[in-house]
């Protein structure tokens, strides 16, 4: 029996995985939940359909999205996540003993529930007691917040789907305001090569260099992802991710991690000429 | 409790069920239009969709006509009429301004007199200039802190019935574009007790039929027309709307009206679209609606708790000029934060990609239907959080009130077709324009053909042109000169 999973990168692009079993199937009030056992990446989360993470490679992205910020700002205590309902972008966070409180906002309950049923290495630090989930819209949880966290981490689906408010200039003006004056907001960016998702991750970023002084964008290999290339906003009021990344202070915290480094840190803001070029052209154009 | 009170089967959708059955029978096309299900047009048919084109079709006999329809129009606008509780119903394609102007022109005939708020559509005034009639206007309340017009009074409205008792009808607005309605139930009492018609322009107002909570309908209060534009809050294609009529106008002569200038090439994409939007609204309307008004609430609680702004709803209502509000509507009060609507209508467009549904003066109005969902809420309050925090001003400067009494000195045709000169914008006060001046949307005129120019108007042309509104009416496109009396 022929069982696969597939997923379309653009409309004439096609990424399978061989299923050996659909494990959960549901549809929430905001989207489709499926949860598969595959034999190449473990378990598969998707939301309507597109994948969200694999047992195999979420390590990649979910350090990618803690570790860069926490290497940069030591004082990072207070740290607002948004999405993330799976858990893997917490558990890395709770690892750090600074950390006094991480608020998750999460749209969608079935998402965590599935998660913590069915993905239990990225939702074993749910119940961690610096964690507290907020079931909102963070659209409207964050315009309640001046100055009250370090850090943001905004964990969405992709900007075609119920997580579109999300990467909107009323999104990142809310995130600006909601941060301490030395605050950092970091973004799954998407992918730069299919021109459909390209003209998305420019528009954000554009929107967040409009907001933020600083914003940079960096890079890494995610095999389950669009072309399996995928970048991360990092934008921030004070810190910059290269000039201010404080590797001693952060080897000393002594993490085993899987492909975060403080080498690799200083690569990844290092990007491709043509990269370089899509960023440049939205940095300095006019309202588009 | 709809399907109750309803005496046909709702559920069907005869001009749509026409459709699907003659899409079905694949018969040869040897009549217009040219395009031939699509095939002659591959660029267009790739653009809208076989589907689409595929019932872009002509008048014939399966499928009725509608200039005199007999069999699934006729039925159509059968089932419509016992959705909206009127005597008869009309399948207009003209817009809704189609709708207004059949209205009017069945009403009155030249030299008639008609009594109505100022603050009407600009398509009410241009019946008036093809019909020749003579407007006579109550003078709308206005609301001090929003600087908007309201409804008639009932005591403005006995006293224009009072002196000039000839008048041939009374147009209300229900509501108006704020969701400001009249006490139009002691309007039409007063009207028939004159002898004179009731009309109502429904633009804003299709929802209240289907509604719980929501102010009266004009053929629930008894009216004797309305122009209802489904394809506002009631979901089906642009350009399509309805005109009901009660039992005491002859639904013969109104067809006749309608005739005079509606096309005999009437679109079955708007047709079907009312079809099928009306079945929608009589069997889950009153559900939807609902549900619009609970997120119109939800968003006006988020917009006040931002600060200064003010989301008006129903503690606006006073028992007369605000007889009742239509809480699905959301406007917004931008002045306390040193805007002007019209600025806070080019930032969201601009800077946060939301376009709302107009900006004018002191306030801003989002428009909620149907297809709305909590998400995107969100996006606009968010938005409203981040303009006062970036843009706010001290308000110096800003001009409160959108509306200015009219004087009419002669009749709305008699102005428009008069010998005229055009004049530099600064040099015309004094003199009668005979041209439209208004800010679209919302397009109540400004001024209206017939009507004396004053320093104040030209004030608020000027202020309007710098704020940012889109002028339209005049001649010249710049509205640098205006057409006046010779």
């Amino acid at each position: 029996m022929e069982l696969w999973f597939s997923e379309f990168h653009t409309p004439d692009v096609k990424h399978s995985i061989r299923v050996n079993k659909h494990l959960y199937s549901k549809q929430s009030d905001y989207q489709r939940i499926d949860i598969f056992e595959t034999p190449e990446f473990g378990r598969v989360l998707t939301l309507d359909g597109n994948v969200m993470l694999t047992e195999r490679d979420e390590f990649i992205y979910d350090e990618m999205m803690t570790h860069v910020p926490m290497a940069v700002h030591k004082g990072i205590r207070d740290i607002l996540v948004i999405g993330a309902g799976d858990g893997g972008v917490v558990r890395e966070l709770t690892r750090y003993d600074r950390v006094k409180r991480i608020d998750l906002v999460e749209m969608d309950p079935m998402v965590v529930d599935a998660c913590r049923a069915y993905l239990p290495s990225n939702a074993c630090r749910m119940d961690d007691r610096r964690v507290h989930i907020y079931f909102e819209n963070a659209l409207r949880f964050i315009r309640r917040c001046e100055g009250e966290y370090d850090l943001i981490i905004v964990d969405s689906t992709d900007p075609f789907g119920p997580s579109e408010g999300l990467f909107t200039r009323e999104f990142y003006g809310n995130c600006f305001n909601a941060l301490k004056s030395d605050g950092i907001m970091v973004n799954q960016q998407g992918s730069p090569f299919y021109s459909e998702d390209a003209r998305a991750m420019q528009r954000s970023h554009k929107r967040i260099a409009d907001t933020f002084p600083i914003s940079r964008v960096y890079q890494a290999h995610i095999p389950t992802y669009a072309a399996g290339y995928w970048l991360f906003g990092f934008a921030s009021k004070k810190y910059h991710p290269l000039d201010d990344l404080d590797a001693e202070s952060w080897e000393a915290e002594n993490l085993y991690t899987r492909y975060y480094t403080t080498r690799l840190h200083k690569g990844c803001f290092y990007l491709p000429a043509f990269l370089e070029e899509m960023l440049r052209e939205v940095e300095k154009k006019e309202a588009q | 409790m709809q399907t109750k009170r309803n005496r046909l089967d709702q559920r069907r959708a005869p001009i749509y069920e026409a459709l699907e059955n003659f899409r079905r029978m694949r018969v040869v096309p040897f009549d217009v239009p040219g395009h031939k299900r699509g095939r002659g047009n591959p660029e267009l048919t790739a653009f809208l969709g076989q589907q689409c084109v595929g019932v872009d079709v002509n008048s014939m006999k399966p499928l009725d006509n509608l200039c005199h329809p007999v069999s699934v129009i006729k039925e159509a606008e059968e089932l419509a009429a016992d959705a909206f509780g009127a005597a008869h119903a009309f399948l207009m394609v003209g817009g809704t301004t189609s709708s207004v102007q059949s209205m009017v022109l069945t009403a009155c005939k030249r030299g008639d007199e008609i009594i109505l708020p100022r603050n009407v559509h600009r398509s009410v005034i241009n019946a008036l200039v093809l019909c020749g009639a003579i407007p006579v206007y109550v003078n709308p309340e206005v609301d001090n802190r929003l600087g908007i017009s309201l409804g008639m009074c009932r005591e403005q409205v006995a006293k224009a019935i009072a002196e000039h008792p000839n008048a041939v009808a009374v147009l209300v607005n229900n509501p108006t574009y704020y969701g400001i309605c009249s006490d139009l139930r002691a309007i039409v009492k007063m009207a028939h007790d004159a002898g004179m018609l009731c009309l109502a322009d429904e633009a804003h107002g299709t929802h209240f039929y289907f509604g719980g909570g929501l102010p009266v309908s004009a053929m629930a209060a008894g009216a004797d027309m309305a122009s209802v534009s489904m394809h506002k809050s009631g979901g089906s294609l642009t350009q399509s709307s309805l005109l009901l009529i009660g039992p005491n106008v002859h639904a013969g002569y109104v067809r006749q009206i309608i005739n005079l200038t509606q096309t005999t090439s009437s679109s079955y994409l708007l047709m079907s679209s009312l079809d099928i939007s009306r079945r929608n609204l009589a069997l889950r309307g009153r559900q939807i609606f609902h549900q619009v008004a609970d997120m119109a609430e939800y968003a006006r609680e988020e917009i006040n708790a931002v600060g200064g702004y003010y989301a008006f709803g129903k503690e606006l209502v006073n028992g007369n000029s605000i007889f009742d509000f239509d809480t699905t509507k959301l406007s917004v009060h931008t002045l306390d934060i040193g805007l002007a609507g019209i600025e806070v209508y080019d930032i969201l467009r601009d800077e946060y990609d939301i376009q709302i549904e107009f900006g004018d003066i002191g306030n801003i109005l989002a428009y909620l239907s149907i297809g709305d969902r909590p998400q995107e809420l969100e996006r606009l309050v968010s938005a409203l959080a981040e303009i006062r925090r970036h843009y706010q001003t001290d308000g110096t400067g800003l001009l409160s009130q959108e509306y200015i009494d009219p004087e009419v000195v002669i009749s709305p045709q008699e102005a428009f077709y008069a010998d005229k000169i055009s004049l530099p914008l600064r040099e015309t006060k004094g003199r009668v324009c005979s041209e439209f001046v208004m800010c679209y949307p919302p397009g109540i005129p400004i001024l209206a053909p017939g009507e004396r120019i004053t320093e104040e108007i030209l004030d608020y042309i000027e202020y309007a042109k710098n704020k940012g509104c889109s002028m339209t009416g005049p001649e010249d496109p710049e509205i640098l000169h205006l057409n006046v009396l010779a």
